[in-house]
């Protein structure tokens, strides 16, 4: 899918709350995209380094070296890790029109569509539920980073699925990683009728 | 091999290469993941003949470097904003004693009020210790720019602390794709470390020793030739390492797109990439407008800084940290290198704090000074109305 296109710039923004691997859901896809033939950048930006405070990370995919260091402010994609930052965050700022908005939401996407009073994209999945029956704690990042890939299609799941088994030092918490994020993909993927 | 990493652990990986016989650190806030990721190799074996030292802060970590240098050993370490500040006493007595210490400053902002954010106040206020110092604009720089460090530090002519400034966040925490150096390459460019002196049982040395009047101002005049010799040295080690690695990050300056340009504008740092992308996008709209990036913080590049600026009408300092009561520390030093030259002069300061600097707001500042929609002199960036309790 890279090939045929020139000069592409994506831009994605995460949001959620401190322990919940906010950070490191950017950093996992800008290792994948760089495996896809992307050049890659991801960056965090918290507030207090504390459990539970909103953190938002960032990532830009380009076919060509990434110098722009700024926040992203016009992101094609936003996805959220926790339905509590929805409201006391503007988790959808600057969203381009044509974008996404990837939730861990339980109550689907119609509600959340209501909820922000918005018309565009809204694609939900209860990753908290199912990263509790996989890794038995609320830790929505792996889920999350498959949901992204199953709603967008701009890194390959091989990809991802080769940056996880890397990522997790631990084989057993990478196997438990790769099953809910090949979950998370299936279930986002279904969602869009790929 | 290229690979994707953190800016942290692109520091890590370059320190190893270099072989140091002595890392000294303290552990914790506002310490950063390069002493960690060294920690690592260390406890796992890869650093070779290294001692690890863990401080009890940032004033010992400095200490345990300068007893460790002085007996001739290879040292590092990595701090930034209120632990460089701890160090600074140690540091500057390291310049006096010309140990060539080498460390990683990871800009952030200094307290009070507490930010652990990036900008450049922290590297400013060590201006006149006598340290090297150098800004890079990308992990891949920084990265590259370590074997460079120790070379030019050890160097018999120079002799001197070196400190590499990376900006904290920006740089530290992104992953990013870089090529990572290999063995060979860094021993083919850094001989091992050969001290013209250093402190032994059989034969004692001094260091630091207490000078009275009648010789002290001797050593200081040392020093400055030290840091005028060091011009030349660095250079030379810049354009060695473009010929080994291919990598040409340029000299003490870059100057891109000034023969012929109205205003000239100034960075150092990460923000060089976005202000370069805006200057791109301006020339191609027709705009006079260059670029100029600054490399070398000290010993200061007047001489090429003032050449690149010699037909400028407008120059435009983008600055990350103030000089209180005077203005922006590069556009001090830009104005003094252009001294009987007469265009106008701008400076701001933006990103404190680690404020986040939008491309709009570089974009506006550079539009604003263009089109002379702005007084000259010393400014701030974007800044919300408050008003002042203490007046």
């Amino acid at each position: 899918m890279l090939k045929e296109v020139i000069n592409i710039l994506i831009e994605v923004r995460f949001h959620g709350r401190g322990g919940q691997g906010v950070v490191t859901a950017a950093d996992i896809l800008a290792v994948a995209g760089f495996k896809d033939g992307y050049q890659t950048l991801s960056f965090p930006m918290f507030g207090a380094e504390k459990r539970g405070t909103p953190v938002a990370s960032f990532l830009r995919l380009s076919d060509r070296p990434i110098v722009i260091r700024d926040e992203i402010y016009h992101p094609n994609y936003v996805v959220v890790m926790d339905p509590t930052v929805i409201g006391p965050v503007k988790v959808e700022a600057g969203l381009k029109p044509e974008g996404k908005l990837i939730a861990n939401y339980p109550k689907g996407a119609e509600d959340l569509r209501r909820a922000m009073g918005v018309d565009f994209d809204v694609l939900t999945i209860n990753a908290t539920k199912m990263a509790m029956e996989h890794l038995g704690r609320p830790i929505t990042n792996t889920a999350m980073v498959g949901a992204f890939v199953g709603a967008t299609n701009v890194i390959k799941l091989e990809s991802l699925i080769e940056t996880i088994k890397e990522w997790f030092a631990n084989k057993e918490l990478a196997e438990k990683n790769l099953r809910l994020v090949k979950e998370a993909y299936e279930y986002m993927k279904e969602v869009c009728g790929w | 091999m290229e690979k994707v990493v953190r800016g942290f652990y692109s520091i890590a990986h370059s320190v190893k290469l270099c072989k140091p016989n002595v890392i000294a650190a303290y552990p914790i806030t506002p310490q950063t993941e390069i002493v960690e990721n060294l920690a690592e190799m260390y406890a796992n074996g890869e650093l070779g003949d290294c001692e690890y030292v863990t401080a009890e802060s940032e004033f010992g970590a400095a200490s345990i470097l300068v007893g460790a240098s002085a007996a001739g050993a290879r040292t590092f370490t990595a701090t930034c904003s209120q632990g460089l500040i701890l160090m600074s006493e140690v540091l500057i007595n390291a310049a006096g004693m010309r140990l060539p210490i080498v460390l990683v400053n990871t800009n952030r902002a200094l307290s009070a009020p507490l930010s652990i954010w990036n900008d450049h106040q922290d590297s400013m206020v060590l201006r006149d210790g006598g340290l090297m110092q150098i800004h890079v604009e990308t992990n891949q720089e920084a990265h590259d720019m370590v074997p460079v460090a120790f070379k030019v530090a050890e160097d018999h002519k120079v002799m001197l602390p070196f400190m590499i400034n990376m900006d904290g966040y920006k740089l530290t925490h992104a992953y990013e794709p870089i090529d990572l150096l290999e063995q060979e390459m860094v021993d083919t460019f850094l001989p091992p470390y050969n001290p013209p002196v250093y402190m032994t049982t059989k034969d004692p040395l001094t260091f630091g020793s207490y000078a009275p009047p009648q010789y002290y101002a001797e050593f200081r005049v040392a020093l400055q030739n030290a840091m005028e010799r060091a011009r030349k040295v660095l250079e030379k080690a810049y354009k060695e390492w473009a010929e080994i690695t291919g990598r040409d990050w340029g000299g003490h300056i870059v100057a891109e797109g000034v023969e012929d340009a109205d205003l000239v504008a100034i960075s150092m740092g990460s923000l060089t990439g976005m202000v370069r992308d805006v200057i791109s996008e301006l020339r191609n709209q027709g705009k006079k407008v260059g670029l100029l990036k600054i490399r070398t913080f000290r010993p200061f590049p007047a001489k090429e800084v003032r050449g690149a600026l010699k037909d400028a009408e407008k120059i435009l300092v983008f600055e990350r940290a103030v000089s209180f009561g005077h203005g922006g520390p590069v556009g001090m030093e830009v104005k003094s290198a252009c001294f009987g030259l007469t265009p106008e002069f701008y400076s701001f300061a933006v990103g404190l704090g680690g404020r986040d600097v939008p491309r709009e707001e570089i974009v506006r500042i550079i539009s604003d000074v263009y089109y002379g929609k702005v007084d000259q002199g010393f400014h701030f960036g974007t800044v919300k109305p408050f008003e002042e309790v203490i007046v």
